[in-house]
């Protein structure tokens, strides 16, 4: 899922500031699985923001709604008919989502309420972690199912490092070397022939490094 | 009323203060004495994040609390419930409260100007 965290009160009250009614935003996706902008969501920091403009001497006026999800247009439609009766909407969708609402309304002002984070997994309830970095070019089934872009810290594709101490990165005691644990599961796998499979250098090119990326599915049109 | 604190969230508890509350008070079971578990302990960490959104808008997180006490315990509840009422009333009325009794005034002197 797509990961995120909240971003500070004081930044969101400054945002919207200028405005005396918005609309808060929420999706019942992947924002609503870890905690950051479902619905519920949505009632704390309308709430929030509701006490403290009124403590501020200036109301606002705050229609609270939560959409299935604001990556899908059909989904974004229904919202047409009064988006345009606020001065802005603060999302707390991930920033895929709030620039596609910003894209189909384009009169209204779009506000970020999250700082949208990483592609990760639950570890336990109330902790993420980063596990894919959508490369797009994927080579797991060579690195025994853990990921080198992501889980080391520099992105090698022949690790460990020099950096790697007893199955801990470099950059911090907290990080697990990705390239250990490659190495580690290679072996309980009895694969480490795969370490050879891997190419001299990644080609980058199917990766963020040449703009924004788009998926076209001819069958699908 | 609720069977369990287990039920309250961060926006009941909000709302509580958007509806004019000064303070509020959770009450839950014991810990350890839970019916369903552990809804009072998620009670009072979602009460602590309370907390902290309450001071974050200057608010204050004096004006919410959370005890816990056994059904038995009414000498306790009551001991605690003026405890808590005499906080309140020594932190006086909730800045949102100040805020609508200003704005009322306003709009009667205007009304009165008119
Ligand atoms: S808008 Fe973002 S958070 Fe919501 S479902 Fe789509 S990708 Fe997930
Ligand atoms: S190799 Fe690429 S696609 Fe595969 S998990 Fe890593 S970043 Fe994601």
């Amino acid at each position: 899922m797509i990961t995120g965290t909240p971003k500070p009160i004081e930044e969101i009250l400054e945002m919207i500031e200028p405005y005396d009614n918005i609309i808060v935003a929420g999706c019942f996706g992947c924002v609503t699985v870890c905690r950051v902008g479902g619905d519920k969501e949505v009632q704390v920091l309308s709430s929030t923001l509701r006490l403290a403009r009124e403590a501020s001497g200036r109301k606002i006026e705050i229609k609270e709604i939560c959409l299935e999800r604001q990556c899908d247009p059909e989904y974004l439609e229904p919202m047409r008919p009064y988006v345009e009766d606020y001065q802005a909407v603060l999302s707390i969708a991930c920033g895929a989502g709030i620039q596609f609402m910003a894209e189909k309304f384009m009169k209204t002002p779009l506000l970020p309420g999250i700082n949208t984070g990483f592609l990760g997994v639950t570890e336990r309830q109330g902790e993420w972690a980063e596990r894919c970095q959508g490369c797009g070019d994927c080579v797991l089934h060579l690195t025994g199912g853990i990921c080198p872009v992501t889980r080391c810290a520099k992105s090698i594709f022949h690790g460990p490092c020099g950096g790697s101490v007893n199955g801990t990165c470099e950059v911090a005691k907290d990080i697990k070397c990705g390239w250990q644990l490659i190495i580690d599961r290679l072996k309980s796998l009895d694969q480490m022939e795969n370490y050879g499979k891997l190419k001299p250098y990644k080609g980058w090119d199917a990766s963020r490094d040449g703009g924004p990326r788009r998926i076209l599915r001819e069958d699908m049109i | 009323m609720l069977p369990c604190t287990g039920r309250i969230d961060e926006s009941l508890l909000l709302k509580a203060f958007e509806n004019g509350a000064d303070g509020v008070m959770v009450i839950g079971c014991l810990e350890g004495d839970c019916h369903y578990v552990n809804g009072n302990i998620r009670a009072r960490s979602r009460v602590k994040r309370v907390y902290s959104i309450l001071e974050q808008i200057r608010i204050g997180p004096d004006r919410i609390r959370m005890y816990n006490l056994s059904a038995g315990e009414g000498a306790k509840f009551a001991a605690f419930t003026n405890e808590f009422v005499s906080q309140i009333e020594n932190l006086g009325p909730s800045p949102i409260n100040v805020a609508r009794k200003q704005a009322a005034r306003e709009s009667a002197q205007e009304v009165q100007a008119t």
